[in-house]
């Protein structure tokens, strides 16, 4: 460092171009952040607009009937019992089978896999699968599930289906989630005596709970408004009964009939009613869509809510 | 189960197997099985819909829309009881029926009018020839006709858009044969689409617009459209119920039809059904707005199922400019 040795005019000078300088800089940061607001308010507004208008048409049709109707060919009296509850229990296969393969696949490859050439050519497919395209699911599952393992056009097939195409979402999330726990909480656990096994289940997965948690959320509401491979496996379109109760008899207290039981899901109910000739079919599509939006909405809700609640438990 | 409820995934995977292994048999009603062309689909749908509110839940009944072709594979292979076809079975399906040992019953249910329409702002075109149309629609035209006046020089300069239905339908394939000469046989730049309310959108919206589909999405939509008669060389005759069933609307009337596996037919509830529908057929097929056969066309369909008259009296192709007469004629051969 050289010693101060400028006269005071030009020490003025000088601060002064740092001041316009520095001015110029911030009129560039001012400029972005503009940027950024009208990106921001743009986006939103067009959802705003596809949002309200979707109210605008579907709001008056919203009643109880609505959801305890099946399908018709009179608009009026047409509703989505079918399509909610066949919705509702796909969604309850793909959590079933998605959550714990997902999260199992997760804690394998951060946890217990060795650093080899089989692991990273496991970690660059699982991260190549999240990029694929639904309708390939759709045509892998038409052929493994529907016709190998004879499932048929049934809830389990699309169960299974949605899960393949989430589990790599949720393999995502299980491993970014466990990779934010501190090195030092593993290394404490062992110092104490702990079996890697009981690292795993009493460290890991409590403090990576919420971040799993949003993976898989996030990964069902992708879930819940696919239709492309839905419809590769052979949903149906007018379906007016629902799958046998899965609360059996006496005998058999719960019964697993509907796993077999054909169904159609809302996106398709949706499209079908979008392409009807009789303008009245349009407001049932946008309730059926104001619904899925709800839908979608809320497990994103339960997300966020799952997040902050478990955090507050975490405390290191 | 109980010691493997702890895990989930286990018991899940357990209990697929188990499920994929044993069917379930269980007292759950019969289902009867459809799927096929969404043309057809409407009129199916209404008979079911009336046939499980008749039966009160007895019997239940599922419609697909996999689209003509989609709807005779899982037919041929045993998968549904009854296939809805906008066009009769090809050689290819027929072929692939007899492989897999399906026979079939062949029952036209109604007509449909493939109706050519423009603008309502277009006040020039009251009806359109079959040469004109051809000239519109032929492969050839594609980057020559542009305008209507490149059409007939007596017309505007107005800029011609065309919509019509996408290639994997049997719209398309009857439109192509019946104007062109050539099925799928047409050019290619015209806004197509599965779903016609895209394209009564796109002709509602465009002054120069021309445009195809089927006879109920034009009722429907009667305020936004203009119909063009048609004249293929008889006088221009306007697409109307009345019209297709004296045989004048030519070309473009076409018969749709359900096949029913002769499997299924040992089955009561799809004998009962396939009854309820030929029963019902006249006053549904009018409600969803499309062209019922005369009563002894339906009478005709449960004289064959009782008398086993098997097969299709269209030899594996498709025809165009059928009317219900001939249809009615070549049924009663079989």
């Amino acid at each position: 460092m050289s010693p101060q040795s400028h006269p005071t005019t030009t020490n003025d000078a000088a601060v002064n171009e740092i001041r316009r300088l520095i001015a110029r800089h911030k009129t560039w940061d001012g400029l972005f952040g503009l940027l950024g607001i009208v990106t921001l308010l743009s986006a939103l507004l067009v959802f705003a607009t596809l949002f309200g208008q979707m109210l605008v048409n579907g709001l008056p049709h919203l009643s109880w009937e609505f959801f305890t109707s099946f399908p018709s060919r009179r608009a009026a009296s047409a509703g989505i019992l079918s399509a909610w509850v066949g919705t509702v229990l796909v969604m309850l296969v793909t959590t079933l089978v998605a959550v714990p393969l997902g999260v199992g696949a997760g804690i394998y490859l951060e946890e217990y896999a060795a650093r080899n050439l089989l692991t990273d050519i496991i970690e660059i497919n699982v991260t190549n699968l999240a990029g694929v395209p639904s309708i390939i699911y759709g045509l892998l599952a038409l052929g493994l599930f529907v016709y190998q393992f004879g499932l048929g056009q049934s809830i389990a097939a699309a169960g299974l289906t949605l899960a393949l195409l989430i589990l790599p979402v949720v393999i995502v999330a299980t491993r970014e989630a466990i990779r934010t726990i501190p090195q030092n909480i593993r290394e404490g656990a062992y110092a104490c005596g702990a079996t890697k096994w009981q690292m795993v289940a009493h460290h890991i997965i409590p403090y990576s709970l919420p971040g799993i948690m949003t993976g898989v959320i996030i990964g069902l509401a992708r879930a819940i408004g696919e239709t492309a491979p839905i419809i590769t496996i052979g949903a149906l379109t007018f379906i007016a009964f629902l799958p046998p109760s899965p609360f059996g008899d006496a005998e058999h207290l719960l019964s697993f009939e509907w796993l077999l039981a054909p169904f159609t899901v809302m996106p398709i109910q949706m499209f079908n009613w979008i392409s009807r000739p009789e303008e009245a079919f349009q407001a049932n599509a946008a309730a059926a869509g104001l619904i899925l939006v709800v839908m979608t909405l809320s497990m994103n809700a339960i997300a966020i809510w799952i997040r902050h609640h478990f955090r507050k438990k975490i405390k290191w | 189960m109980n010691h493997l409820a702890s895990s989930p995934a286990v018991a899940t995977i357990a209990l697929l197997t188990a499920l994929a292994v044993h069917p379930s048999a269980g007292a759950a009603p019969p289902v009867v099985k459809i799927d096929g062309s969404s043309t057809v689909f409407p009129i199916t749908e209404a008979v079911a819909e009336e046939f499980q509110k008749a039966r009160k839940g007895a019997v239940n009944v599922t419609v697909g829309i996999s689209g003509t072709g989609g709807g005779f594979k899982k037919f041929c292979r045993g998968e549904t009881d009854i296939a809805n076809a906008s066009r009769p079975i090809l050689k290819k399906e027929m072929d692939e029926c007899a492989k897999a040992g399906i026979r079939y019953y062949e029952m036209p249910v109604a007509y449909d009018a493939l109706t050519v329409m423009v603008n309502p702002q277009n006040g020039f075109i009251k009806s359109l020839t079959v040469a004109e149309l051809k000239k519109i629609w032929e492969p050839a035209a594609q980057g020559r006709i542009n305008s209507w006046r490149d059409v007939n020089p007596a017309w505007p300069d107005q800029k011609l858009k065309l919509y019509g239905a996408g290639a994997d339908s049997g719209t398309f394939d009857y439109f192509t044969e019946a104007i062109v000469g050539k099925v799928k046989s047409s050019r290619g730049d015209f806004t197509a689409s599965e779903d016609d309310n895209v394209l009564v959108q796109g002709i509602s919206g465009d002054k120069g617009a021309l445009g195809y589909f089927g006879f109920a999405y034009y009722i429907e939509n009667q305020k936004k459209l203009k119909a063009v008669a048609i004249d293929a060389g008889k006088g221009a005759v306007a697409p109307t119920p009345e019209s297709v069933e004296n045989g004048t609307y030519q070309p473009l009337s076409r018969p749709i039809f359900i096949y029913v596996s002769e499997q299924s037919i040992g089955k009561a509830e799809v004998r009962e059904f396939v009854g309820f529908y030929m029963k019902s057929a006249t006053q549904l097929v009018k409600e969803v707005k499309y062209i019922p056969l005369p009563a002894k066309a339906y009478t005709g369909n449960l004289d064959h199922l009782a008398r086993k008259k098997l097969g299709t009296v269209f030899g594996g192709r498709n025809e165009v400019g059928l009317t219900i007469e001939e249809l009615m004629k070549r049924e009663a051969q079989l």
